[in-house]
């Protein structure tokens, strides 16, 4: 019989929330309990009512970053050809400058990408004072005599609110001026309460500004797009491969590795393919009202969940030939991910995670570790919305409120002249009769085991209350947690940025991470932390110098 | 090549900064406020400040840095942002219990005239701040000067708050080392233990930015300058102020505040700046330099004479802070070397003034469009064998094919700077190491087959 150490047994996940919330003031207490479900309380198999989306308590060292981050760094960050200029003091530019780990691949050493570039009118006192608009305006002025690109967009910081500077305005005159696409984002850092305001900002914006300016279609038989991929560590990369590989155009990339003109053709897609549902669901949304194409979830992080979502694209399809081409990718891929799996599953087999990221990949995420035999304790979304974890079942129940209302909704009608169904109602019918999953996520909470946490907005005190009580092999959340976490001496993985590592997508991504994580959680590093001294601190040596 | 677009011929810009070569205030105030002891940073302003603030400090030092923000929203972006802060003081002694909360203010709270003593006394008299512990502050406007101005802010807050004279003096020197590594700020302390001289620095994040791996996380680690050190402040004999911009406004607080004279120096990076740093400690200190820091200057001098041939006449492309840069270019100037373009975003007329005093041939610009940019096009028009700057200058060196020897903030690519210092002889002595390293690096990898060469 093996020597296991006999653990104690875990406290039930109502007892963690109420040691959890006992240290708050009452008020804090009773709002982040809402925010600390177990699956196991919802009723009728339905996940249990998260309170999401809700503004962070000041105060709470908590993850989340703001509007213009979501915007100029998530959304817009990665698009190469694209001059990004910062309306706002330098820092906002400055910490958004190539932090995010966006890869991207012009087609040759002539192509433009700004990427590596900074751009920013770096307000002063006098422009917070007199108007910030006489500058912008020269600002975007020697940008283009200086680059010529073929497109500007401008941010707004926080201050420019404030102060009332028309950023949609000059956009437009320059527009008109340099003939060349100019358009602004109202993102200013505090709206909303989270990243997920500047998703949808710039989102609305590129969608009304840039899709569906240029109708030439690409060559290629199945046309998709795919919504919610950022490139990071290059998972872009292999998700093109993997796609390439089986015959199927990828028409835009919204937005990792990705260029204007993929935006500006996006509609010419047949289906949208969604990764990461918080950051852009309701673009997919508009372009089957505006344009007529239909969408589904994938996931393309897990070998198992690539292949699912491969098989899900070959369906809608319907070609027979492509259906074969991506069982024959499958089959090919298939092995090599598999023999990895099974030479880290006796190390990382019965080890266990907690995720706490973005508003997608805490979810995604899961399914990688699972393929390694490791078990998912607890998770939670930075800044995802009820539905994320629910399901979209929820979204009418959803309340507005204020902090969401103040973030612009489009109103979408079908083009009059590009609005073209892809498929008869009749065929979507039939293939939901199949299976299909037309534009449905049934969240994160559906694939929790009924004793998990789920943590909405998880803050430092928390996790580290969790680490206390659970002590998992392994932390997933960001940069700001790496080391608070890991003096703890857990191993900590960023999934936000990779720390340096990637891509974790499709199928070379998944042996990268089985990789990874049996390097993090087997690291001789954890055993160096006490010193011989303070293993065995007795002065009982016998060793004498006489 | 990855900076494609830079052209080389100059266009004047008014407007435009690209790839800047500062930060705004407020990461400066927060990395000052981790100096203190026992101190929670917070920023007064959106979410996304202090996480960027956190982050970019996370990945330049590999530790935790926790601090926490008012969490703005629309609302409080259009009533102020005191409801907010009072909550947050309520928070932050209930949960994370520091002794200090150290709130410095963003664009957003500047523009809309947060009156941020006027809200943390409401917080004390609603009791929301325990007897004991404090609520320190200071201003820091993101559209004025830039990170270290912050900084500087935040030093001067805690003498403002702190620092106080009580009649009785306690024989000791203050140092005030200015916006210098965790590992510089732990050498100023050995060099003034060598020469026995008692001392208070603040701030002092050595300890809080270097911490060790040891299985457990304390929010406020060991490190740090302690608050009853800091009051005391206002008794020392006299005040060394490291750097002009980072250090000067503090010390000539204490001084008209507290009566404690002040003397501003450079940043003791490099042989003569150490040498004067020496020298002023030993005279207000009234003591005399031991032959063991002797010996390290000495040290220096032997380094600096063993490889003068590989330094002698090389021209270096530098993009930092002012009280760095020049010392810095002083230094280079001492090994014989050439600045030939020197850049900071940080804005101040006598910078250029005294780059000029140092290494008259160099280009020099400081101030709004001094950027990156600029310097990449100044190095198109004039090639460097050598640039010193932070880690973005990783593009030009590698566009360029030119060395880099990484110095400054932020550093997010390499280890060493949190544990090993620049500052004093030693630090002087890697300094060289590092530039003579690079140099050679260099040599070695483009030199033909036949003057490959073993021994240099």
């Amino acid at each position: 019989m093996a020597t296991t150490k006999k653990k104690k047994a875990l406290p039930s996940p109502e007892e963690v929330r109420a040691e959890i919330i006992s240290k708050y003031p009452p008020k804090v207490a009773r709002k982040r309990a809402k925010q600390i479900v177990t699956p196991g309380e919802g009723q009728e198999g339905c996940a249990p009512e998260i309170m999401a989306n809700v503004r962070t308590i000041p105060g709470i060292l908590t993850m989340r970053g703001c509007t213009y981050a979501g915007c100029k760094g998530v959304i817009l960050g990665p698009t190469r050809d694209i001059v990004n200029i910062t309306h706002g003091p330098i820092g906002c530019g400055f910490y958004s400058w190539l932090t995010r780990r966006n890869q991207t691949r012009p087609a040759s050493p002539e192509h433009p990408n700004y990427m590596p570039y900074c751009f920013s009118t770096d307000m002063q006192d006098e422009d917070i004072i007199f108007g910030g608009e006489k500058k912008l305006r020269a600002a975007v002025q020697e940008a283009f005599d200086l680059f010529h690109p073929q497109a500007i967009a401008i941010f707004s910081t926080c201050p420019v609110g404030l102060i009332g500077d028309d950023v949609h305005a000059i956009a437009k005159e320059m527009k008109e001026k340099l003939g060349i696409n100019v358009f602004a984002f109202s993102c200013e850092g505090y709206k909303g309460v989270s990243q997920s305001a500047g998703h949808h900002i710039a989102n609305n914006q590129i969608f009304k500004h840039v899709v569906g300016t240029d109708d030439t279609p690409p060559a290629g038989k199945f046309k998709i797009t795919m919504l919610g991929e950022y490139n990071i560590g290059g998972d872009a990369f292999e998700i093109e491969r993997i796609l390439d590989k089986c015959g199927i155009t990828l028409v835009a990339t919204f937005s990792g590795n990705s260029t204007y003109d993929q935006f500006a053709r996006a509609h010419t897609a047949d289906l949208c393919t969604v990764m990461c549902h918080r950051s852009i669901n309701y673009v997919a949304d508009m372009l089957e009202q505006k344009y007529g194409i239909p969408w589904i979830k994938v996931n393309f992080i897990g070998a198992k969940a690539t292949a699912k979502s491969l098989r899900r694209i070959a369906q809608y399809f319907g070609d027979k030939a492509l259906i074969e081409k991506v069982e024959a990718v499958i089959a090919e891929e298939m092995p090599a991910v598999d023999a990895v799996a099974a030479e880290v599953a006796p190390r990382t087999t019965g080890k266990t995670a907690m995720l706490f990221v973005g508003g997608s990949r805490a979810h995604h995420y899961q399914d990688l570790f699972s393929e390694m035999g490791m078990k998912t304790l607890s998770a939670g979304y930075e800044f995802a919305h009820r539905d994320d974890y629910e399901g979209r079942s929820v979204i009418p129940t959803i309340k507005v409120d204020a902090d969401s209302r103040n973030i612009e909704e489009i109103e979408v009608v079908p083009d009059e002249k590009r609005f073209k169904p892809r498929k008869t109602e009749a065929e979507i019918k039939a293939l939901m009769a199949e299976g299909f999953p037309y534009k449905d996520y049934e969240g994160m909470m559906a694939q929790m085991e009924k004793t998990s946490l789920v943590i909405d907005d998880l803050n430092q005190y928390e996790a580290e209350k969790l680490i206390e009580i659970y002590k998992p092999d392994v932390f997933c959340a960001g940069i700001k947690e790496k080391f608070s976490v890991q003096k703890l001496g857990i191993p900590m993985k960023q999934l936000h940025s990779y720390d340096s590592g990637g891509p974790y997508a499709g199928f070379q991504g998944a042996i990268n991470f089985y990789r990874e994580i049996d390097r993090l959680v087997n690291s001789k590093v954890w055993g160096y932390m006490q010193a011989p001294w303070q293993k065995n601190p007795e002065l009982s040596a016998t060793y004498v110098w006489e | 090549m990855l900076l494609r677009h830079t052209p080389a011929e100059v266009a004047d810009r008014k407007a435009l900064t690209v790839n800047p070569a500062k930060t705004c205030q407020p990461i400066g105030a927060m990395y000052a406020a981790f100096g203190i002891k026992g101190c929670l940073p917070h920023s007064h302003g959106s979410q996304g400040c202090c996480a960027y603030h956190r982050s970019a400090l996370t990945r330049h030092y590999k530790e935790p840095v926790s601090a926490t923000t008012s969490s703005f929203t629309e609302g409080s972006s259009v009533f102020g942002g005191q409801s907010n802060l009072l909550s947050a003081i309520e928070t932050i002694f209930t949960v994370y219990e520091p002794d200090v909360i150290a709130v410095h203010t963003t664009c957003l709270s500047e523009t809309i005239g947060d009156d941020i003593p006027q809200i943390a006394d409401k917080a004390r008299k609603e009791g929301k701040v325990p007897d004991g512990k404090y609520v320190i502050h200071c201003n820091t406007p993101s559209y004025v000067g830039s990170h270290v101005t912050g900084f500087s802010n935040m030093v001067r807050g805690m003498v403002h708050y702190f620092s106080e004279g009580t009649g009785h003096r306690n024989g000791k020197i203050n140092i005030l080392p200015g916006w210098v590594e965790p590992s510089d700020m732990e050498e100023l302390r050995r060099l003034a233990k060598m020469m026995e001289v008692k001392t208070i620095l603040f701030p002092d994040t050595s300890g809080v930015m270097n911490g060790p791996l040891t299985g457990e996380y304390k929010m406020f680690p060991d490190g740090g300058a302690t608050v009853a050190d800091i009051k005391d402040a206002g008794n020392s004999m006299g005040t060394l102020a490291l750097g002009e911009w980072a250090s000067a406004d503090a010390a000539r607080l204490l001084d008209t505040k507290c009566k404690v004279p002040c003397k501003v120096l450079d940043l003791p990076i490099g042989l003569a700046a150490t040498d004067r740093f020496i020298d002023a400690l030993r005279l207000v200190a009234g003591t005399v330099v031991p032959d063991s820091i002797a010996f390290e200057r000495g040290q220096l001098v032997d380094l600096i004479s063993d490889y003068h041939q590989w330094t002698y006449g090389k021209k270096v492309a530098l993009v930092g802070d002012p009280d760095q840069l020049i010392s810095l270019c002083e230094f280079l100037v001492t090994l014989d070397m050439k600045p030939a373009h020197v850049i900071t975003g940080t804005p101040g007329k006598r910078f250029e003034e005294r780059i000029k005093e140092i290494c008259p041939e160099a280009n020099v610009k400081a101030g709004q469009q001094a950027d990156m940019f600029l310097l990449h096009q100044w190095m198109l028009g004039e090639p460097v064998d050598l640039i010193i700057g932070n880690t973005y200058c990783k593009y030009m060196a590698r566009d360029l094919d030119i060395p880099l020897v990484r110095h400054g903030f932020p550093i997010l690519d390499r280890p060493g700077h949190q544990y090993f210092p620049t500052v004093g002889y030693k630090g002087a002595m890697r300094l060289l190491e590092s530039i003579i390293g690079a140099i050679l690096d260099r040599k070695d990898r483009d030199d033909p087959e036949e003057t490959f060469e073993l021994v240099i």
